[in-house]
């Protein structure tokens, strides 16, 4: 009995940890730490290196706003050409949201209301667009603009109408599953207080499923502003290129820091805009219990 | 007449009697007595320019892209691809030596095509191995932190994939912080970049393993506690009871999670352009070389189909699983 006890005693810690049932879960806690710094800590990299006041992006050369405003060609302010690129990314992301959001919310309440075979061959074929890997859709519908509908010009017009078919279907599967979880009972209440079809959906459906048009809005936003296949499959002339697109042809060249600023630019639209759609969202569910991480993952 | 028109009519239901107007006049009755009356239009008419887009931007460049690729070529005139758009005069000369350049004598694309299966299954394999630990950490063991390290989780979404790429290959350039940290074991002076298929397949699992955690996550976080206490109070260890309750009831989500990695990195190339060289291309980098050169159309719409094929499965798998999901809840 006693020996036991001192075998028991005399073990090594490491033993004595794994042995234990109640053991504090030491492995996964460092990989999970471990994993969030791998997957944050390159960013914020770029991020800093922005501000470098040498030409390098890996070798810091001290603290400077060059490549933000300073330098009167090669800063973000002042380069004519990045600022094209800007101006693009943001109309881009503007017609996107303003053509997807209306059309996607229009198809997720029809889809919900409206039984039978078409409705259901419409939502396959939304859903198939939806999983489509983009190189697949964006090279289509190059080919489409280029061969058969070649009123379609590349460039905006062809970026915007690319962008829209591959994010209709956010709009579509997010109201889609609000309306799941409404039901059409407000609505019949209603009508049968006199409202017609036409009122009831003005009046009732459409408040009750603001908050998922607004996470559309906010997610089409942000995914338009990141966005790099479709926008670089559908590009025309130079001043059709997007932030993502100096990116990717800046890092096949001799990128600057002024690359990293650029990107900077895009880390914290989207941010913001899903920072605010998130603040915005969790104000118009008030009422309802939920936190703060579970509306994160619902948009 | 009236009525076989109205069969034809997409949103007849799958009703066929009684007559239709006898229908008619029951449904107005049952519109005066509850006030809910809808035209039959009327829920269509709100997907019509849903259906437009899909029709015009989806349905249409795919029957677009089989046509050129089994088209054909006028090289006379700068290599302008001619479309066939009639079925009867498809000729399938391109896409057949198209397919013939993946496996046989003169495979060119064999190795872009063994390398993308061989990448995307490791890639895939580590997202799941390492994106499960994480998912279980965060769902079962932490408390207090749980919301801070979920928008950790969930943030690299809202970064852009090519920017986060983009500061790996700052990292990883000659001479950068990576060199200078696996300098002791011998990689001072590794070219990273030249092409080596660890840094393809890191810089896979990098950009989409966020796809993967979130729901594994989402489901463990389902599974309610005293299930797992049932499992320990009938003998089980904490062990068994992982492997044989908290395993099972995440298969679904693991599947998904899978699905959902392995699509994009199938049609990826922008990870290789970054990260690696011509020597870790893969059947993306196949389709973006191609339609940059003039007067390849029929062959990238070519490539596009077999592309199509290869993931339909799992897009398939992936449709049915969200179906099936939609009609539980």
């Amino acid at each position: 009995m006693s020996v036991g006890l001192e075998a028991a005693a005399t073990t090594t810690p490491a033993r004595g940890y794994f042995k234990n049932p109640w053991r504090k879960p030491r492995v996964l806690q460092g990989v999970t730490i471990g994993y969030l710094l791998w997957s944050l800590l390159p960013v914020v990299i770029a991020v800093i290196f922005s501000f470098n006041n040498g030409r390098s992006r890996i070798v810091w050369q001290g603290f400077s706003l060059r490549w933000w405003t300073a330098d009167p060609f090669d800063s973000i302010l002042h380069d004519p050409i990045m600022q094209a690129a800007i101006v693009q990314t943001y109309k881009l992301a503007i017609l996107v949201v303003l053509i997807t959001v209306p059309i996607g919310t229009l198809f997720a309440i029809a889809v919900d209301r409206w039984h039978g075979r078409p409705a259901r061959g419409a939502n396959f074929v939304m859903l198939l667009s939806f999983v489509v890997p983009e190189i697949i859709l964006g090279t289509s519908l190059f080919i489409l603009f280029t061969t058969l509908l070649t009123v379609v010009n590349l460039g905006t017009p062809a970026q915007t109408l690319g962008l829209a078919v591959f994010q209709v279907s956010y709009p579509a599967v997010i109201v889609r599953a609000r309306l799941l979880t409404i039901g059409p009972e407000y609505e019949e209440a209603a009508m049968d207080l006199g409202a017609t079809p036409n009122q009831s959906i003005r009046r009732i459906l459409l408040p009750l499923i603001s908050p998922a048009i607004l996470a559309s809005v906010a997610l089409v936003f942000a995914d338009v502003v990141d966005n790099f296949v479709t926008v670089n499959a559908l590009s025309g002339p130079a001043s059709s290129e997007t932030i993502a697109q100096k990116i990717y042809s800046a890092s096949r060249a001799s990128p600057t820091p002024e690359i990293n600023a650029a990107a900077t630019v895009m880390l914290i639209t989207t941010l913001t805009i899903v920072g605010v759609g998130l603040l915005l969202y969790r104000r118009l569910n008030r009422g309802q219990r939920s936190s703060g991480a579970s509306d994160l993952m619902q948009l | 007449m009236a009525r076989t028109s109205d069969a034809t009519r997409p949103d007849t239901e799958s009703e066929p009697e009684p007559p239709r107007r006898r229908a008619r006049r029951g449904e107005r009755q049952a519109a005066a007595e509850t006030g809910v009356w809808y035209p039959r239009w009327y829920w269509p008419s709100f997907s019509l320019p849903g259906v437009v887009v899909l029709a015009f931007l989806f349905v249409l460049p795919a029957y677009v892209v089989i046509s050129v690729a089994f088209g054909t070529t006028d090289f006379e005139r700068f290599g302008r691809a001619v479309p066939y758009y009639a079925p009867w005069w498809w000729s399938f000369d391109t896409f057949n030596q198209t397919l013939s350049q993946f496996w046989g004598p003169d495979a060119i694309y064999q190795d872009a095509l063994i390398r993308t299966f061989a990448f995307v299954f490791s890639a895939s394999a580590i997202c799941l191995v390492l994106g499960y630990s994480v998912a279980y950490f965060t769902a079962r063991k932490t408390t207090k932190y749980k919301g801070l390290v979920l928008i950790l989780l969930i943030s690299p979404l809202w970064i852009s994939y090519l920017m986060r790429i983009y500061a790996w290959q700052g990292l990883l350039d000659t001479g950068g912080p990576i060199n200078v940290l696996l300098g002791p074991f011998g990689f001072r002076e590794t070219d990273l970049l030249s092409g080596l298929p660890v840094t393809v397949i890191l810089g896979l699992v990098y950009g989409y393993i966020p796809f993967m955690i979130l729901p594994i996550y989402a489901s463990l976080d389902r599974i309610q506690e005293n299930l797992l206490e049932a499992g320990r109070d009938l003998g089980a260890s904490g062990r068994q009871t992982f492997w044989r309750v908290t395993l099972p009831m995440s298969r679904p989500a693991i599947l998904t999670g899978l699905v959902i990695v392995t699509l994009p990195m199938f049609g990826d190339y922008y990870t290789n352009d970054l990260l690696g060289s011509t020597r870790t291309q893969m059947f993306g980098n196949l389709i973006a070389v191609q339609n940059e050169l003039s007067g390849g159309k029929t062959r990238t719409a070519s490539l596009v189909i077999i592309l199509s094929v290869i993931v339909l499965v799992p897009m398939l798998y992936y449709l049915r699983e969200t179906r099936r999901a939609s009609e539980r809840a």
